[in-house]
Formats: structure tokens, sequence, C-alpha cells
């Protein structure tokens, strides 16, 4: 059995004729971030509501530190952050983090302690007792999420947690993340955003129709998708001779299938999984059919590139 | 719980417009109503009357000074209203009626006094004539009891005179002595009634009555205030406790109540907090509406407090769960709105919010009971008017908590959309 504090095992759900989750599958695991990718409909809000308790799954099971868990089960390990704010605007800061954290279980005892954490760690505290209506975009996301962890929850979902925010909230956003992860804290989160994903995630799991399609680190998601793989422009000083440009024998075996010249015989544009191992075959065989070689430039896929390769659109579609 | 409390509490003391709306607006639209109804010594209205003598006799003057005198009539003998301009005509006495400045004109006509009035035989005899505007059904029959009224009273020794000459026509002269003792009788009558005052008391003549107050001994006209605070009171509670429930539809399109029932208070808690709350705040608008009529409309709060604690709190624990009911059935504020207004209004107008029940007829009476405004209402005049015990109000106070845990049941039912799917 895995120790991972989440545990996703053969999610269904069916709304009507939908199928929101077709059999996902993965684990969250401890300490990290894990972000969950998928285009609109994929089944992201649903697997995140159905771990918040929100909805039923139709089959299938959720582990929270090895236990199963119900819909109706209290939770109080898991901090949910909706995407919307969900937020009171007409209390102050303070007195959100108050009234969640009370909710949520808080003592009386504990609840000024933990709302003057949430408050420094959301950034707020020269802030707090202003009603939340006055506040910027960022200023209301980072309180939403603060809500969340002010009753120090081990496992934190979140929902788009950096939607319509600005480039310098979003990156305070994750500093604040960071920061728990640090702490011990478990993040599974979804996004638009590859390009975050990608920089910030340790692990990334793709969703599309309501099942898992891929997961792993960013690397392992690249690297473990053949048609994403890294490709090399080679030019050459001179365009390679009419008679040379057929694939020869010495080529053949050094150039992949899928190598192709372009029309002015001057560039090759080859997929290079590995540059140290799989490059100097493919310029020894150019050498020896008589090209000289001006150039060589690499393209990196990205995640980007992944995504559309295994969910065939992109991730705003 | 408490902190549902708290974040109910915060928004409202936030809210200024809520503020006015839950608290100054009932206390206005009563003021309103204590001022039109509640401050009135009599249940009717003077009758404006427009008044011509055209026979001007002994007789018809005197009638004409009764009538002035009568309490229930405001009587007009000039074509202003403020006592100045000409004398009225048959004409200008007809034109107050058809320009609707008064309801009925009285002519009395020329001829009056030279004949009988009561045990009169002769179809020619003049007849006091009542032009009137037949639309308002009320005045003409009010003015003509009153002037049968006044005829009597105000000239009783004319009545009696008619009366001896009838018994002289039909059994024969009456002997000098018995003529005198009736002429000194006569004279005797006519002083007694010199004073058209004593004419609308039937001072000397006509069967003696009084009205005796068996309700309010000294205490004036609180219970009408009382209707009207408690009928008031009982509509604008139904109006804030399901614009207060509609905050539930707010809070789910914002997402706050996803946090709400995510946590471990769970649907059922969060409900109940939410109906703890509204019940706190009808209590306090019902207090301050009763709290403004006692100390600016003389309702005695003082000696009523504890029936009226018990049926301000049943009545605020019904109207709030009956709000969170029409919140959670519908999907939108607007639809909620519209609901309400429909719904609360139907059950004001039938259970007696804005017109007295015991005014009803018996089968409105008894549809009025299928609302909980007409318990309600029941159950505050029973306090405030009947004066009844304690005891007395366990049927509305039965039916009211019944209803508020019906309606909190059915909350909760509509309520499972919001929570797992």
């Amino acid at each position: 059995m895995s120790d991972a504090p989440l545990v996703i095992d053969g999610a269904v759900k069916r709304f009507g004729n939908v199928q929101a989750l077709a059999g996902a599958s993965f684990e969250l695991r401890r300490g990290e971030l894990l972000g969950l990718l998928g285009p609109n409909g994929a089944g992201k809000t649903t697997l995140i509501k159905a771990i918040a308790g929100r909805s039923r799954l139709d089959a299938g099971r959720i582990q929270l530190f090895g236990r199963p868990l119900a819909p109706q089960d209290p939770r109080p390990q898991i901090g949910v952050v909706p995407q919307e704010l969900a937020i009171y605007p007409k209390l102050t800061a303070s007195e959100n983090l108050e009234v969640f954290g009370r909710l949520n279980g808080v003592s009386r005892a504990a609840i000024k302690d933990r709302v003057r954490w949430a408050l420094q760690w959301s950034d707020l505290t020269e802030r707090a007792g202003e009603p939340v209506r006055g506040y910027s975009g960022g200023m209301r996301r980072r309180l939403n999420i603060a809500c969340s962890l002010v009753h120090e929850p081990t496992v934190v979902l979140l929902d788009e947690p950096t939607v319509g925010v600005d480039p310098q909230s979003r990156e305070r956003i994750y500093e604040m993340l960071r920061s728990l992860q640090e702490g011990g804290v478990s993040i599974l989160l979804t996004t638009h955003h590859l390009e975050e994903a990608e920089q910030r995630c340790d692990r990334i799991v793709i969703i599309d129709h309501g099942a898992i399609v891929a997961s792993g680190t960013v690397r392992e998601l690249i690297d473990g998708d053949p048609h994403a793989a890294r490709a090399a422009t080679i030019t050459f000083v001179h365009p390679l001779p009419v008679e040379r440009t057929a694939i020869t024998s010495s080529l053949t075996g050094a150039l992949p299938a899928t190598a192709t010249f372009d029309e002015d015989r001057k560039t090759l544009r080859t997929p290079i999984a590995d540059i140290a191992v799989d490059l100097p075959p493919v310029l020894e065989a150019l050498a020896r059919a008589g090209a000289t070689i001006a150039d060589v430039r690499f393209e990196t896929r990205s995640l980007q590139d992944v995504f559309i390769s295994l969910t065939g659109r992109e991730l705003r579609e | 719980m408490w902190s549902l409390f708290r974040i109910g509490w915060i928004n409202l003391k936030r809210d200024r417009v809520v503020q006015a709306l839950t608290f100054l607006l009932p206390v206005m639209f009563f003021s309103i109503f204590a001022l039109m109804f509640g401050n009135q010594r009599s249940v009717t209205s003077r009758v404006r009357v427009g008044l011509v003598d055209e026979d001007q006799s002994d007789y018809s003057r005197r009638l004409a000074s009764a009538l002035s005198a009568e309490g229930g009539l405001h009587v007009q003998t000039t074509t202003k209203t403020d006592g100045t301009g000409d004398t009225l005509t048959r004409q200008s006495g007809e034109a107050l009626v058809r320009q609707g400045t008064v309801p009925v004109t009285i002519v009395l006509p020329k001829g009056l006094g030279d004949h009988s009035h009561v045990f009169s035989t002769d179809a020619a005899a003049p007849k006091v004539q009542l032009l009137a505007d037949v639309s308002d059904p009320v005045a003409p029959q009010m003015v003509m009891g009153l002037l049968e009224k006044v005829s009597f009273t105000a000239m009783p020794e004319a009545l009696a005179a008619e009366g001896i000459g009838m018994f002289e026509r039909y059994g024969g002269p009456l002997t000098p002595a018995q003529q005198h003792s009736v002429d000194t009788w006569l004279s005797q009558t006519q002083s007694g009634v010199s004073s058209p005052a004593n004419s609308s008391r039937g001072a000397a003549v006509g069967l003696a009555t009084e009205v005796v107050n068996v309700m309010q001994p000294g205490k004036g006209d609180g219970a009408t205030v009382a209707f009207y605070a408690a009928g008031i009171g009982v509509m604008f509670l139904l109006f804030s406790c399901s614009g207060a429930g509609g905050a539930l539809l707010e809070e789910e399109e914002a997402g706050t109540l996803g946090r709400l029932i995510s946590s471990p208070l769970g649907m059922t808690g969060v409900l109940a907090g939410k109906w703890l709350f509204l019940t706190g705040v009808g209590v306090a608008q019902t207090v301050i509406m009763f709290t403004w009529a006692s100390l600016m409309f003389h309702l005695t709060l003082a000696g009523h407090l504890q029936g009226f604690a018990i049926m301000t709190v049943a009545t605020a624990a019904a109207a709030s769960a009956f709000g969170i009911l029409l919140a959670t059935m519908s999907r939108s504020r607007q639809q909620l709105s519209g609901i309400s207004t429909i719904v609360i209004l139907a059950m004001s107008a039938v259970g007696g919010s804005m017109f007295p029940r015991f005014l009803m007829s018996d089968t409105m009476q008894k549809i009025g009971l299928v609302t909980f405004n007409a318990w309600a209402l029941d159950g505050f005049q029973k306090v405030f008017w009947r004066q009844e015990p304690l005891s007395h109000l366990w049927p509305q106070v039965l039916v009211l908590s019944t209803l508020a845990a019906v309606f909190f049941a059915a909350a909760r039912m509509f309520a499972r959309r919001w929570e797992s799917q």
C-alpha cells in the first residue's frame, strides 16, 4: 500500500450521459507540489470536488493517509481553495480568517495565533483590519488561499489559484506555496498555465476526458513522448550535391527515418533524443557524404508540445 | 455555529441599506398606518353633508340647528367649506354633491314645518330630501338614520304634540285640565332639550343608552395600534427573512457556501446557524417596532412583556424558517425575489397583515388560517387586545413552532442540491 498522503484509484463519475471521470488514478506524495493539467471539461474540478467530499464517485476510491474516504467523512487534514474568491467582502481579512478557522475546528485558544500566522504568511498583516472589498485581486487571492490554511491542513487542493492575478502576485503566491511545501504540506493544484506548471510543479498529471493520460516530472513527460523528442537543424555551407541527397547506406544508419532535408538541400532537420549520444554519428555521416557543417541549432520540446501530442489539442481550447 | 452568527452580524452591521430596510422601513410603514387609523376616537369618520333650509320655519330652524350639533355629521350650510360664501340653495347644494365635496345634501323643503312629520298620512306632505351620491352606499343611509334620530330627540315636544294631535283626532279632544297638563309637560320637554348638544345623547327623550368599553377601560385605542404593529411587523418580518435567506444564494454563487458546508458543520449546521441568526434579527426588528409604537403611539408594551416575548420569538422563528425555505427552493436571487414578493403579499393580505381579520367574512377568516400571519396576528391580539392569559397562546405557539420545524425540514431537503452530487 502506498504511503502517499492522497491516493486516487480508478475514480469514475458520470453526470447523465457525460463521463466526467473515467478511471482516473494517481497519488499525491508527501511534500510535493503536483500539477493537474487538462483542458476544459477534462474532469479536474470533478476530481477536486470528489477529494473535497463535494461529489460522490460512482466507482473507485480515495485514500487519505491510507484511510478510505467517503463523501460524508470529515476531512480536517484537507484544505480546499476554490477557484472562486470564497471570502466575505464586508469582513476584514482577520475576521474572514477567524471565521473560517473556527468553522474548521481551530479552538478559541489557538485561533488568534493561527490568524496572525495566516496574515503574515499571506503578507496581509498591514491591511488586516480593512474590509476585503477594498483589496486588490492579488490580495484577495492570497486571502482566499490563507482561509483554507488556518486550520493547518497537511493536504491542500487549489483550483486555479492564480487566475486573474498579475505576475507579481502570482510569484508571491508560489513563494507562499513553496514555504508550505517546506513545512511538509502536500499540494495539488490545477492550472491552465503550462509555463507555471513546468516551472513550479514537482510532478504533473495530465488528465483528458476523465482519464489520466500521463504523469511524471516535466523531464519524464517530455522524454517519455516519442513525438516530443528534441530536434536538431543542421545548416551546411554549401547545398549537398543532388546525387548525395539521397539517403545512402552510410546515412541510413545514422539518420532517423523522420530526418528531412529542405528543398534547397542546405539544411537537415533530424530528431535528437540525446545530444551527446545521437549527434556525433549524424555529423560523422554527413561529413562522409561530403557536407560541410555551418551551424547546428537545437529545438527544445516543451510541455505544451507534450500536451498537444497526448491530447490532440491545446490546453485552452 | 457562533461563527455563522458572527458572519451575519458583521455583514448586517456594515450594510446601512440592509439596516434601513430591516429596521427603519417597517417602523415608517407602521407609523403611517398608526397615524392614519390608530388615533381616531371613533371608527367611523364624521360625514360631511350640505344643508339647505328652504322652509325657514321654527321647526326647520331647530332641526337644522340640531343637525349641525350632531356628532356624526359635519354640516356645511354655505358654498365654501370654511363657512364663508353664499348660503346654500338646492342648486348649489346639488352642485356640492356632484363635485364630490359632500356625499349628501339635506334639503328641508318649504312647508315642512306646517305638516306632521311622524304620524302624517298625507302623501302630498313635503319630504326631507337627501341629494346623494349613491356611489357611496354608506353615507346616505347613515345620514338618514341620524336625521330620524335628530328629528325625534331634538324636538321631542313636536313629536309629542303630533301624538296628542292624533289622539285628539281619533279619541276626542282633551279636557281643559288635560290640555293644561299636556301644555306644561310639552314646555318642560322643550326646555329640557333646549341645548342642541343634548340631542345627540338623547338626554331627555329616547331610550337611554351608553357605550361601555369592556376591552381596555381607560386605554384608548392601543389595540388598533397593536394590530398595525403586529400586522406590519409580521409582513416585514417575512420580507426581511426572505431577503436575508437570499444571502444563501449569494454565498452559493460566491463559493463561500461550499466552504461552509465543507466544514465539520455540514449543511444542517449551516442552515441551523442561518436560521438562528435570522430569528434573532426578526426578534430585534419586532422589538424595535413595538418599542416605537409604545413610545410614540401609546401602545402598552410594559404590561404585556411575557406574551409579547413568546409571540415574537415564535413568529420570528417561523418567518426565518420560511425565508430559508424560499431561498433553498430558488435557483437565483431574481427568482427568489419574484416568488417571495408574490407569496408574502398574498399571505399578508389573506392572513390579516393589511386588513383586520375580524372585518373579513367567516370564509376568508378560515382561509386566512392557512397562513402563519393569521396565527401570529391572532396571538398578538390575544396579548394586547383581549389580554388573555399566557396559557391561551398555546394554539398559536404550537402552530408557529410546528410550521418553523416543517419549513426547516423542507429547506434541508431542497438544500441537498448544494451538497454531494
